[in-house]
């Protein structure tokens, strides 16, 4: 008895810090809808900011007052992201102001390792909670009681904030509506940017109390941020009392689920976040949306299929692309090859999310089961390839039937979480599976048949199933189906009205999704000759939604060129520099300012600002069109 | 579609532009760079090091060595990559490096599919040179298998017979684990294992995994948690006393990497495998250490030792042939001797696993920081199957 | 013989507050009746009932004869019933023709297939029934920038595209000018006696009503109240208090009312 109470303290003081971090994150979200990914960026910074000053100033005012400063300091460079950054997006499609503070992410974890060094730093303790207290004869950091009250003091700090004064009483108002506080008057530029800027200070304070306990390491931000995204989603959306609760759930079901199965901390999160949102699609303490925002491209140009002359653009790019082989090395072949699994990756997400209105987070687990299920085929079937890259897909298609049903049922940033959750709980499977998947060492030894084990071959293996794989998919866009979906996505209400079962149609989507992802991760595994873990982790499902968002969300085909440019780049880049990530980061964020409606997004703006050409486009007009054709 | 023609262009002009100079030999090198600086940052300094030595010299056979290095972000994808254009790009000879054991194995495998050789540096799982070892890949670190067989070697002395693990979530983690009991319970079948913890790598619940440890009253405990899940578990342990008076074996906690950043809250008396580089007195590592220290004004890492001797036996191997070619490389690398700042070692012709050995002691605190005392150098080969014994392990091709 | 609509007894309350209570009425092939009553009467949730968005607590609704309380509303929509909305529920990031055509898609059951393009399919027809409403000189335009007044005629089209035998308005002629409105009502009027089918609206606009109407309802707090001829109900003390005790006027005034 005495011992589950102790690990009960124990899972409380966990929870304490994902609580300050969760909270600032649900602050942000609910006030400027803004999918904050930075924040577990600022949430190292605040630690590494805190090791410097207490390192330099000892002693207990040095130690809390440089865990105070640290943390606001932090605080000003989030209001600075905020002003700098945000604003000039905050007109931009949803989940584009999530591609911006993707970048910052990526930037910021090069800089800390060439500001603060490689290793990984160890902080003083706290003046004062060096020790523990015996109880039950067990001892308790004191340090641990101390995140335990701070916790509950931090919710009543905030919830006084929020109720007892003018700034928290408008902030409660924007969370609920937030065209009803611009018409009061208020300037929203600055409660939003304070806004931000509390919600990076209580990151950075989250941040900064974890330096008594651990080290500060230039990878401590991936190790929270997701778990943050989930306690959020679980809590609620903009609630921070949600985000207390869902914090102390998710700390406790760890803290007592290890004592059963040791290995499931891994995904427990997403365990509780899956039953959750199936159960209470909102959250715990979540208000369902009263008018939820068409999730992506309500564009004002209808989509319209290709005209004759770009129907012609696209067939020589194809062309053009076929012919490659004869004038490059295997190197550039290979890199082909990759580049070109990955436009039919962001064309089936794309499918999704622009046509369907799905925003999948986890859309990489149909691309590594698609991978998997290619590897299963040859190593405990030993079929040749070319039935393993169709098996392999049948996996991804399994997956999205089965994850897709529950999905469908919750829109917007719910529906997106959900997605994650499944990615998540796949991955871990990959994971631990270690009889069957290989566990993180993979599956090793899936090698191409003869004719396309050259990287010639291989590349018009690819460039033939990704063609056909764009076109079926652009097809279907246009198709009655594609019109069905849109239907669904524009207006739920008009749709039902009119006979359309829109979750179904949604449903089919997502399967559609799924499968054209597991097609493009079969490719993978045999461009790669192996499958890991990695094909189906959180960082492949964001290089899916950088590929879509960065092409454009509104554009039928924007997908195609997002993920030539960022895979092109991110390859070329890994190869020239370590400082990849601060380069790619810094790339994104300039690209997310100057094409707020993404590259194809913005080449469209463009063409149909000028005048239309009399007879016939010039010769710049063919160029985009080739571009934008290129699918 | 455009800007990737563009770049193919582009690739081509440099592949041509890089022409083979007639005076070089190119080795490619892939390390995760971006993802795990704190050991690749001394590791190259090592490589460095070792680099600068054999064209000091001469070079191999006159001609200068060339090491290109890749970055793989510590994704194996991302690593084959990087292996491909090494390899059909920049037409090297042979390829190396690697320090997740999930990258080494997709190395691994991409070495024995293109028939190139691959010297896996630092992957520490046991898979690589057996159950999925190959024709094309060596590899140079004192493996899993050879520091569990250390380190049970020692537990078994110890009188504890109730034992508890803490190990990292994955592969490397869990063969660990699974060695270390079944060697220790070879040498001592009275012990019994009475409760295990796996926290994910890098984020370990310090709190709950020790109380949870705690509350099964192990007399031993076996760690395998590096970097900052070590110093998450330390902290929380020391403060909860649940290392007191129970003897603890610690996995790679003696390497510099790890054991630095404890300070001055390092455990006393845990017995860990590492690397004392401030108590070695044998000639090979004076050398080593002065001439790394002139040239970095830091003291080594094992990163340093294992980035080190990597470009060492590279050398051995190009030197020891004429034939560059895959088939006269592996030849040459069967049963090469090599000498580095841990002396000589051989790279076994049965498994293609170097005899490298490693440093067993306790942890100790010297002026506020951590060392290792009570120092002994195991021999690699002393703690390896014979080969007749590995060569069966391996798979037949 | 049936009506084509037969109401029983529907009753829906949230959480103990009974949003309309025991309305029963009847509706035959080629009546239009409407609807009116105070805001908050509950007019909008007996909408909403009819065409099954929202089940009722008890009741029956009776198209033909058939029970369909607790079928949805895409169901209700094949058994013949089509709606426009209060606020116009448009697939905005279409044009005109294609909201029309994917309606026409969905009435043939073609919804599901991935071949061919959507955009020529029933184009005729499309544009047939936009040019019924008068919308064929916009039948290109993206449906994002269309006037209000345009949607609502938009959306009449929509509901006619299943060849309904009920049509269910909800404030048809909010948002247009008074001359479009009279025309929009002449026009459903005149479709409605054509095709036979039956209309049910909500109207703020009383000289719309008394235009156009066969038969009033009067709803209030949930309960119907009166019912008749316009003239009837025009005259009935009790339908003039609740009015008057609104603060509304039957003419001109609650007609800027109603543009919102």
């Amino acid at each position: 008895m005495d011992f589950l109470l102790i690990q009960a303290l124990s899972g409380l003081a966990s929870a304490a810090s994902l609580f300050l971090v969760a909270s600032g994150l649900s602050i942000i979200f609910g006030v400027t809808r803004i999918v904050n990914f930075a924040h577990g960026a600022f949430y190292m910074l605040g630690a590494y900011a805190a090791f410097t000053l207490t390192d330099r100033f000892a002693g207990p005012l040095g130690f809390w007052g440089g865990l105070l400063v640290a943390s606001l300091a932090v605080a000003a460079v989030g209001a600075l992201m905020e002003v700098v950054l945000l604003r000039r997006i905050y007109q931009a499609p949803e989940l584009f102001q999530l591609l911006a503070t993707f970048g910052v992410t990526l930037m910021v974890q090069d800089l800390v390792v060439l500001i603060w060094g490689p290793d990984d730093l160890m902080g003083p303790r706290a003046p004062g909670f060096t020790g523990a207290f015996s109880l039950f004869g067990r001892l308790v950091p004191t340090y641990d009681i101390l995140l335990i009250l701070l916790g509950p003091v931090v919710l009543g700090l905030l919830w006084l904030l929020f109720h007892r004064t003018r700034w928290g009483v408008l902030v409660r108002a924007a969370t609920q509506d937030r065209e009803m506080v611009s018409s009061l008057g208020v300037n929203q530029k600055w409660l939003f940017t304070s806004v931000f800027a509390l919600g990076v200070f209580l990151a950075a304070l989250g941040g900064a109390l974890q330096i008594p306990r651990t080290t500060v390491t230039h990878y401590m931000d991936l190790s929270i941020i997701v778990e943050v995204f989930v306690v959020v989603v679980i809590g609620g959306l903009g609630s921070v009392t949600g985000a207390f609760v869902a914090a102390v759930l998710v700390s406790e079901l760890n803290a007592f689920g290890i004592l059963v199965l040791p290995k499931i901390s891994m995904i427990t999160v997403f365990l509780v976040m899956a039953v959750v949102l199936v159960v209470r699609p909102w959250g715990l303490f979540g208000k369902p949306d009263a008018a939820p925002r068409a999730s992506a491209g309500i564009s004002v140009r209808p989509w319209k299929p290709m005209s004759a002359l770009e129907r012609g653009g696209v067939a020589l790019v194809v062309l053009l692309a076929a012919l490659l082989p004869f004038v490059s090395g295997s190197y550039a072949l290979s890199v082909g090859s990759e580049i070109l699994v990955f436009v039919l990756f962001a064309a089936s997400l794309h499918f999704m999310m622009t046509v369907g209105g799905l925003a999948s987070f986890g859309h990489a687990a149909y691309f590594g089961l698609g991978a998997y299920g290619a590897a299963f085929a040859v190593t405990y079937f030993g079929v040749p390839m070319e039935a393993a890259l169709v098996l392999g897909p049948v996996l991804g298609l399994v997956g999205a039937v089965l994850f897709g049903w529950f999905c469908v049922r919750l829109s917007g940033v719910y529906f997106a979480m959900l997605t994650l959750a499944f990615a998540q709980i796949t991955w871990s499977i990959a994971f631990q599976w270690v009889e069957v998947t290989g566990g993180d060492n993979g599956i090793l030894g899936i090698w191409p048949s003869a004719w396309a084990s050259t990287p010639q071959g291989f590349y018009w293996l690819a460039l033939g199933v990704v063609v056909v794989g764009v076109a079926v998919l652009r097809m279907l866009v246009f198709s009655p189906f594609g019109f069905g979906l849109r239907a669904a996505r524009d207006s739920g209400l008009r749709a039902e009205a009119i006979g359309i079962d829109a979750k179904r149609t949604q449903w089919a989507a997502f399967v559609v999704a799924g499968t054209f992802a597991g097609i493009a991760g079969a490719l993978f595994a045999f461009l790669k000759g192996s499958v890991f873990p990695e094909t189906l982790a959180i960082p492949m499902s964001v290089d899916g939604l950088v590929m879509v968002l960065l092409g454009g969300i509104e554009t039928v085909s924007g997908a195609v060129v997002g993920a030539v440019v960022y895979k092109a780049l991110a390859i070329w880049l890994m190869s020239q520099t370590e400082l990849s990530k601060l380069v790619l980061g810094g790339i994104i964020v300039l690209l997310v300012v100057a094409f707020p409606k993404g590259i194809v997004g913005f080449i469209e703006d463009w063409r149909h600002r000028r005048p239309p050409a009399p007879n016939g486009a010039g010769p710049e007009a063919m160029g985009i069109a080739k571009v934008e054709a290129a699918q | 579609m455009k800007r990737m023609l563009g770049l193919a262009f582009a690739a081509v002009l440099m592949a041509s532009a890089a022409a083979r100079a007639e005076g070089e030999i190119k080795v490619g090198e892939i390390n995760s760079y971006s993802a795990l600086p704190g050991f690749t940052d001394p590791y190259r300094k090592g490589m460095e090091l070792a680099l600068k030595e054999i064209n000091d010299a001469g070079g191999i056979k006159g001609k200068k060595l060339v090491i290109i290095s890749k970055d793989d972000g510590g994704k194996p994808g991302e690593a084959l990559t990087a292996a491909n254009e090494l390899v059909s790009r920049d037409g090297v000879v042979m390829i190396a490096g690697g320090f997740l054991s999930n990258v080494g194995l997709a190395l691994s495998d991409f070495a024995k599919q293109k028939k190139v050789v691959y010297l896996a540096s630092e992957p520490l799982t046991d898979a690589i040179v057996w159950s999925k070892g190959n024709d094309y890949t060596f590899r140079l670190r004192t493996s899993n298998y050879m520091q569990a067989a250390m380190l049970a070697e020692e537990a078994a002395k110890l009188p504890a017979k109730r034992w508890a693990t803490i190990a990292p979530n994955y592969e490397f983690g869990q063969s660990f684990v699974a060695v270390f009991k079944d060697l220790l319970k070879k040498r001592r079948p009275d012990v019994e294992f009475v409760a295990e913890q796996w926290p994910p790598l890098n984020k370990i619940d310090a709190g709950p995994v020790l109380q949870a440890i705690d509350a099964a009253k192990p007399e031993a405990i076996l760690n395998a948690t590096f970097a900052g899940d070590l110093v998450k578990l330390v902290r929380e342990g020391n403060t909860r006393g649940v290392f007191k008076d129970r003897a603890v074996v610690s996995y790679l906690t003696g390497e510099p990497e790890y054991l630095d950043p404890l300070k001055g809250e390092t455990p006393e008396g845990w017995i860990v495998t590492g690397y004392p580089w401030y108590s070695i007195n044998t000639p090979e590592h004076k050398a080593f250490l002065d001439a790394y220290q002139q040239l970095n004004k830091d003291y080594p890492r094992l990163g340093s030792i294992v980035g080190y001797s990597t470009v060492k036996s590279i050398a051995a191997v190009l030197n020891a042939t004429d034939d560059h070619s895959t088939e006269g490389l592996v030849k040459a690398m069967k049963n090469l001797k090599v000498s580095t700042p841990f002396g000589e070692i051989v790279y076994r012709g049965a498994d293609h696993q170097s005899t490298l050995g490693a440093f067993v002691g306790k942890t100790a605190l010297k002026d506020g920081k951590g060392v290792m005392v009570d120092v002994v150098f195991k021999k690699g080969a002393d703690y390896l199957p014979s080969e007749e014994e590995a060569a069966k392990m391996r798979p037949a091709n | 013989m049936t009506s084509l609509l037969e109401v029983k007894g529907l009753v829906k309350s949230y959480s103990g507050v009974h949003a309309v209570r025991g309305v029963s009425f009847s509706l035959e092939a080629g009546e239009i009746l409407a609807l009116i009553g105070p805001n908050g009467a509950g007019k909008s949730t007996c909408f909403n009932m009819l065409n099954g968005q929202i089940r009722p607590n008890a009741g029956s609704i009776k198209l033909d004869g058939q029970e369909i309380v607790g079928l949805p509303p895409r169901t209700v929509w094949r058994r013949g019933v089509g709606r426009t909305f209060q606020i116009t529920a448009t697939f905005s990031s279409m044009t005109v023709r294609e909201n029309v055509q994917v309606t026409l898609l969905s009435y043939h059951r073609r919804l599901w297939s991935g071949l061919g393009y959507a955009g020529a399919a029933y184009r005729e027809e499309a544009d047939a029934l936009l040019s019924l409403v008068g919308m064929e000189q916009q039948a290109d335009r993206p449906c994002g920038e269309l006037a209000y007044g345009d949607l609502k005629r938009l959306e009449l089209a929509v509901a006619l595209a299943n060849q309904p035998r009920l049509l269910l308005m909800d404030e048809p002629t909010a948002g247009m000018a008074p001359k479009e409105r009279v025309e929009l009502m002449r026009l459903t009027a005149e479709i409605a006696r054509k095709k036979d089918i039956g209309v049910l609206f909500t109207e703020h606009d009383m000289d719309v009503v008394f235009e156009h109407a066969d038969a009033v309802m009067v709803l209030n707090r949930g309960e119907l109240i009166a019912r008749g001829s316009p003239q009837e109900v025009r005259r009935d003390p009790h339908v003039q208090a609740i009015y008057l005790g609104e603060g509304l006027l039957y003419d001109a005034k609650h007609r800027e009312e109603a543009v919102q």
